[in-house]
Parts: C-alpha cells; structure tokens; sequence
C-alpha cells in the first residue's frame, strides 16, 4: 500500500490559513445579519412548517382532508403528517416537542395534565369527532353469547348489552381461564366505553391503583383488559391472546371482513354521541404559536364541515383518501362501511348507522367542559384518580385542558372570512361549556357535567364518593 | 471447451435453482389461505413492485405542483409586501418506497461509518498490546451478544435527552438508528481488527525491528497492510450485520427507511399488504447482496495480496 506523504510549503499553508479566516468570518457576518430580521406583525404565521401525528384510524380523517383539500395551505401552513407506532409514542413525540400536534384520544390530554403516565401540560381546543368505535369479540365467545341474546325475526336484538356476555365471562372463570379483552391505551375512550358495558352488564374490568404502583388496571377484574394498538387488534385477536376488544375504526369491520371476530356494539349505543378524538397540543406550544394554532383549529374546521357535507360523495372520497398506505391504509371497502353510516355486525348482518362518525353536525368539534369532566369522572370511577376530588376540581381540570376559548376565536375568524356562517356553530356569547344533562346511556343513567360526583354515586360497579382501592 | 462448461455450469445452474425456488414459492402460495387473504406469489409480488414504481413518480408529480404552488404564494406575498420573509421548503408528502430505500441506505453508512471510526483504531490497538486485549477483552465480550431491539430504547432515550437542538440538523429517528446500528456492528469489525493486527507475520515484524522504524511507522506500514484482510473481513460481516439490525430498528424507531415500510404495511393490513411486504423483503435482501460486493470488490482494490483468492 503505497502512502504519500504531501508536505505543503509552508507559504500556501499561510494562504490557506487566511482563506479560512476570511470564509469564517463571512458566515459570521451572514449569520448576524440573518438574526437581524423584522419582528412579526400581530398575526403573522409564528412557525409556517408543521409536524402532526395521528394513528392509524378512520377518525384522523380531518387531518387527512385538511392536508388533501389544501386547508392547511390556504392558511399558509406546510404540514406534514406522520403516522405512529401507538398512542404512547404519539403522546412523547408531542410531549417532547418533535411533533407540533397530534390526533389524539380524548383522554389523553387530561391524563397527561393530572399526571396518570407522564405527566405533562397538554390542551385541545378542537374535538375531532363523535361515536366511530365498536366492541368485537372473537367467533368463538360470539357462538356461545349467542344463546342467551333476544332475537327478533332471526336477527339479534340491538343493542347488545354485556348482560349476554356475562355468562360466558363466568363460564371461564370457573374453568380457570381469564377473560382477556384489548383496549388501545388506558386513558383512551375504549378503556371507559369498555369498562362502561362490561360494567353495566355486571362484569367487573378492574381497578387501578396509580398510588401503590398498580397501572395495570385489573384488580378485581372480571375481565382483564390490556393495551394492544389498534392496527394490531384484529391480529392479536386472531392469535387467541384477547378474546374481545374495543377499538375505532376500520378495525372492528377488518375483524369481520376477514372473519376474525364479530362486532357486537358501537360505542353510539353505548353512549350516543360521545366525544372521542381531539386534537391536542401541548401548553408551551399554544402559548409560544398563538396565530398558527388559530391557522390550524381554522383549516380542521373546514374539514370537518366537508366531511359532514355533500352526502355520500364526501365521505366515499374521504375513503378512498384514508385506504392509502401513507393513512389508514386498510382496503377501501373495508373503510368506506362506516364512514357511510353502515356497520357490519355478525357476517351478512349489516345496519344503517348513519352516525357512526360525526365530524361537524351535532356541534361535535366544540370541546365541551362536560364532555372532558366525564373522562375524569370515569377516570374517578377505575381508580385512576385515586382519591375524591370535589366537584370544583374537575371543573377547573376541564377548564385548563379544554379551551372552547381558542375554537371560537377560530371559528370567529371563518365566519369573518365567509367560509363558515354563524349558524354552523354554538352560540358562543351565551355557551357555558356544559352540554344539557344527557341520558341516552346504555343502562339508562343519566349524566349531568356540572355535577361528576352525583354521577359517580349511582353506579353499582365502581369507586364512588371517599371510596378507595384496597 | 472446459472454459465454455465452466462458465455454462456457472451461469445456469444457478437460473435452475431459482427457476425451482418460483415454483416452489407459487406452488405453496396458492395453498395458503391468510386473513388478508390469499398469500402472494411471484406474480402478484412482481405487481406490487411495479405498483411501488408508479406511486413514486405520482408521487413527484406531486411534489412538482407542490412547489408550483408554493412559488405562486410566494410571488403573492412578495407582491403585497416586498420586505416579506419568503422561502422554499421541502415537500411535506411522504417519502415513497424509492425514497425509503435511499433513507435506509444513508443511515447504514453513517452507522458504519461510525462503526468502523471507533472499531478499527482501537482493534489495532487491541492487536498490537497485550495487556489492551486483556483489558478490553471482557467488556467486548459481554457487549457482543447484545441485540439491537434491547438497545433501542436505551439508545432512544439518551438522543432525547441530549440532543435538544431549536433546528436540527437529523431527525431523532435518524440519530436512533443510525447509534443502534453502530452499536451492534462495530464489534466484528474490532474483533477482526484484532486478530489481523495480532497476528501479524513475525518475519515482518523483525524486518521493522532492524529497521528501527518508529511505532507509528510500522503499524502504518508494516501490520495494518498484513491486517488488510482479516479487516475487511470483520468490515463485511459489520456492513451485513449492520444491515440486519438497521430494519430491525428502523421499525421501532420509526426512522422513514424499509424498517418503518415494513412496518407500515403490516399495520394497514390491506390487501396488498403481503405482496408489498415481499417486495421489501427482496429489496432488502438484494441491497445486502450488492453491498457485500461492493465490499469485497473495495477489498481486492486495497489488498496488497492479488494473489488471494477472495469470496
């Protein structure tokens, strides 16, 4: 190997010395110059090049339309959106501050902000949707529920409470097995729409214990739920680890397109119209872009109004947007049953639920302080929140992650601009916040958001008033 | 005549192996029934590839009205107000399966790279001292066996925290990857070091020795030209080893390479999901192949040995 060994003169070494000198000085002076520009006037655009994450979900479908119908550009907003891995690498990403913003489960904000996983300031002042999920048990636990559910003019009789499901559950348990369920995550809308019909049927899901280091959620458990990512449900409940599941769409068709499982619920039984996906930011963010925040709540508004829009055509081309690979990805037909308002139960048993995912009618992206003082009272309910909290704190919990404030500046805005008319939207000199008591739950009881506490104490299953794990 | 069979037998016996292996392969698909459906073939993978091909160039024309349109605001802007702040930025579409191909390559040459900077030094080191070896000898050893996925997200974690930068430069994912790659590779290459260095021919020690060159000039001249093999040797198994665990981390890190399209696709679970997921799994494995021999072609330019036979 031949080496050779260059000595440069050291003359040119000079010449060389001083060429540097002078490339690094010019840098510096570009650079100083550069730091020197205008301020931004009241309503510039703070940060123009965004970073969203979502999963993998019939219900990031503003996000979607928002990028395609170029929403995002005509505020002048470059976004990029990037699926997830599961909804914990989301929540860091966003935490951590390499995402701007995310698709995020309704809970997920108010878990973070009172400090059940990691602990973080993270607000939402767009709810993305309504309804969208369902409960799919394997074709197994479906044969033997079978027996004991009404029928009628030989189709089962909907809704499909878990009271059927509860001797099976017992079956199990006397042989020695454990009744294994999935969830997508523990603060997730699943996790309580799950635990709220097995719990209503009478079959215990399970206590948390945060305080003693119990976050597995299952003390007591009937049913033992766990955390499974959606994509992976319809596999996991393939493979025999988890015998049911409650999770969004497409994966509860996917389970019966591909004979998996059967749907047996949508969570639009369960508790219609509920809140389900938001899209959250962290404090720091929405403290530090003011402007770019309004410019992103103002473009997921027009998507939502879209996709509630022009009939079928809309949400069919919604479809087809989301079946590729870079969104949802699943077959289209799979994804276009529900977002046309049809559910397949049991193969060939095939509903109209024309709102199986409202994006905008329903005033449904308004963040409602009742809809979040449910979340923790549920959150209350499991032991998550491990001791009582009076009423004045899940208000003002509701009142510092949930901003209606942001939405209707944004909303203002639309208006302004003719692309939206007043009367799309609540009234917002006289909105308090608060829904109307709602009582179209399963088992009949009804929740009224200003009063958590009262709501807690009529549940059979659950901790209630100074209750706490033992 | 020998010439002509030989070449004969080289040339087509291997199209007979995998002539058989595509039988084999349509023969078994046709009979397995998966839950997304019937298990691709050749010619269903073959369509999937193409299908790849043509997403990539939409995906251009894409990204060619995208910058249309960007230009267009930004002419806008400058026309309402001269002294506004307008620049160009990338495309914000997603990277396509050729575009995840170069993502995969870059970051299993910077870990490498990276591996090969801290491997071979201090395997030269290792192979001229013996009191290093002993030294570092048990630490290399336990390190070894070590797979990426457990170092993944110890790795992740330590990038988080360090580095926090306003405007980076690398994507964390990137970074993650690129540190488990280094991580699991650099011992072969140490190792082979080693060894070469080590076993250095005594004659040509001596010659040194009677020379009385300084140390520097016989490691540069005398034992890393004798290592030259063994260190492409151990580069080999690195940069295949390397390649190994970069998909393994690209999936968990979320690096945008051919891990996460792996990845990716298994999550959709649409129809096509399987055959896209051969597709990779042949684009993985013919990239590994040719950076084999890439390597080994480097090797027989370096070596001063023309003479070896090298495979």
């Amino acid at each position: 190997m031949k080496i050779k060994l260059d000595w440069t003169p050291l003359a040119s070494e000079g010449k060389r010395l001083q060429r540097s000198l002078q490339i690094v000085t010019a840098i510096v002076v570009l650079g100083l110059l550069a730091g020197t520009q205008q301020p931004a006037r009241a309503g510039d655009l703070e940060k123009e090049d965004l970073k969203f994450g979502f999963i993998k979900l019939t219900d990031m479908a503003p996000l979607a339309i928002a990028y395609e119908k170029r929403y995002f550009e005509d505020e002048g907003l470059y976004v990029t959106l990037e699926a997830q891995a599961n909804w914990k690498v989301l929540l860091d990403r966003v935490i951590d501050g390499e995402l701007d913003g995310a698709h995020m489960l309704a809970g997920q904000p108010l878990g973070a902000t009172i400090g059940f996983g990691t602990k973080a300031d993270i607000i939402t002042a767009f709810s993305m949707d309504l309804n969208g999920n369902g409960i799919t048990v394997s074709n197994d636990v479906w044969e033997q529920m079978k027996a004991h559910v009404p029928y009628k003019d030989g189709k089962p009789v909907h809704p499909i409470k878990a009271d059927y499901l509860k001797p099976v559950v017992d079956k199990y348990k006397k042989e020695g097995k454990p009744f294994k369920m999935g969830m997508v995550f523990p603060v997730s809308t699943h996790n309580y729409e799950l635990r709220y019909w097995l719990a209503a049927g009478g079959i215990h899901p399970g206590y948390y214990a945060p305080a003693k280091g119990d976050i597995t959620g299952q003390i007591n458990a009937d049913a033992l739920l766990s955390v499974t990512p959606p994509p992976q449900m319809p596999s996991t409940l393939e493979a025999g680890t988890i015998y049911g599941y409650c999770v969004g769409e497409p994966w509860n068709q996917q389970a019966v397109f591909k004979g998996i499982g059967v749907p047996v619920i949508t969570d639009y039984e369960i508790w219609k119209d509920n809140p389900e996906k938001v899209f959250g930011v962290s404090q720091e963010w929405a403290d530090k872009y003011p402007n770019t925040h309004k410019a992103v709540l103002k473009a997921l508004i027009r998507a939502a109004m879209w996709l509630d829009s022009g009939g079928l055509e809309n949400r069919k081309e919604a479809a087809r947007i989301m079946s590729r690979p870079e969104y949802v990805g699943a077959d289209y037909e799979v994804i276009a049953n529900s977002m046309t308002g049809t559910f397949e139960y049991e193969k060939g048993d095939t509903r109209s639920v024309p709102d199986f995912n409202v994006f905008f009618r329903y005033n449904a992206t308004y963040p409602y302080y009742s809809d979040a003082v449910w979340y923790l009272s549920q959150m209350r309910r499991w032991g998550q929140i491990a001791d009582y909290k009076p009423d004045s704190w899940y208000m003002d919990m509701a009142k510092q992650v949930y901003r209606p404030d942001l939405y209707a500046e944004a909303a203002k805005e639309l208006i302004a601009e003719g692309k939206a008319q007043a009367g799309d939207f609540p009234d917002f000199a006289s909105e308090s916040g608060f829904r109307p008591p709602q009582s179209e739950f399963i088992d009949g009881i009804t929740y009224d958001g200003t009063k958590p506490n009262a709501y807690l104490a009529q549940f059979p299953i659950g901790l209630k008033g100074k209750d706490k794990v033992n | 005549m020998q010439d002509y069979q030989e070449a004969f037998r080289a040339f087509v016996l291997p199209l007979i192996a995998f002539a058989l292996f595509l039988g084999l392969w349509s023969f078994s698909a046709a009979r397995i029934e998966t839950s997304l459906g019937q298990l691709p073939g050749p010619v269903a993978v073959w369509d999937q590839a193409a299908n790849l091909v043509t997403e990539h160039r939409e995906e251009r024309h894409k990204e060619a009205a995208f910058y249309q349109r960007q230009e267009q605001r930004n002419r806008q802007k400058l026309a309402e107000d001269p002294a506004a702040d307008v620049h160009i930025r990338p495309y914000t579409g997603k990277p396509t399966f050729l575009d995840q191909i170069v993502t995969s390559l870059l970051t299993v040459f910077t870990g490498f790279m990276l591996a090969t900077v801290i491997a071979v030094p201090l395997g030269v080191l290792t192979g001229l001292s013996r009191n290093v070896y002993r030294s570092i000898n048990p630490i290399v050893q336990i390190f070894k066996p070590v797979s990426p996925l457990a170092w993944l997200p110890i790795v992740t974690i330590i990038v988080s925290a360090v580095y926090v930068t306003d405007d980076p430069l690398f994507s964390k994912s990137y970074l993650t990857s690129a540190i488990t790659v280094t991580l699991c590779c650099l011992w072969p290459t140490l190792i082979n070091t080693a060894v070469g260095v080590s076993s250095m021919d005594r004659d040509l020690a001596n010659v040194g020795k009677v020379l009385r060159l300084s140390w520097f000039t016989t490691v540069w001249k005398i034992a890393l030209p004798s290592a030259i093999p063994m260190i492409f040797t151990g580069l080999r198994l690195s940069l295949s080893i390397g390649w190994m665990v970069l998909i393994a981390a690209e999936m968990l890190a979320q690096n945008p390479g051919l891990g996460k399209f792996v990845w990716d696709e298994f999550q959709n679970g649409s129809s096509n999901s399987l055959g896209r997921i051969m597709v990779a799994v042949f684009t993985i494995g013919i990239i590994g192949f040719l950076l084999d021999r890439g390597m080994l072609m480097l090797q027989r330019r370096v070596s001063w040995d023309k003479e070896a036979i090298l495979r």
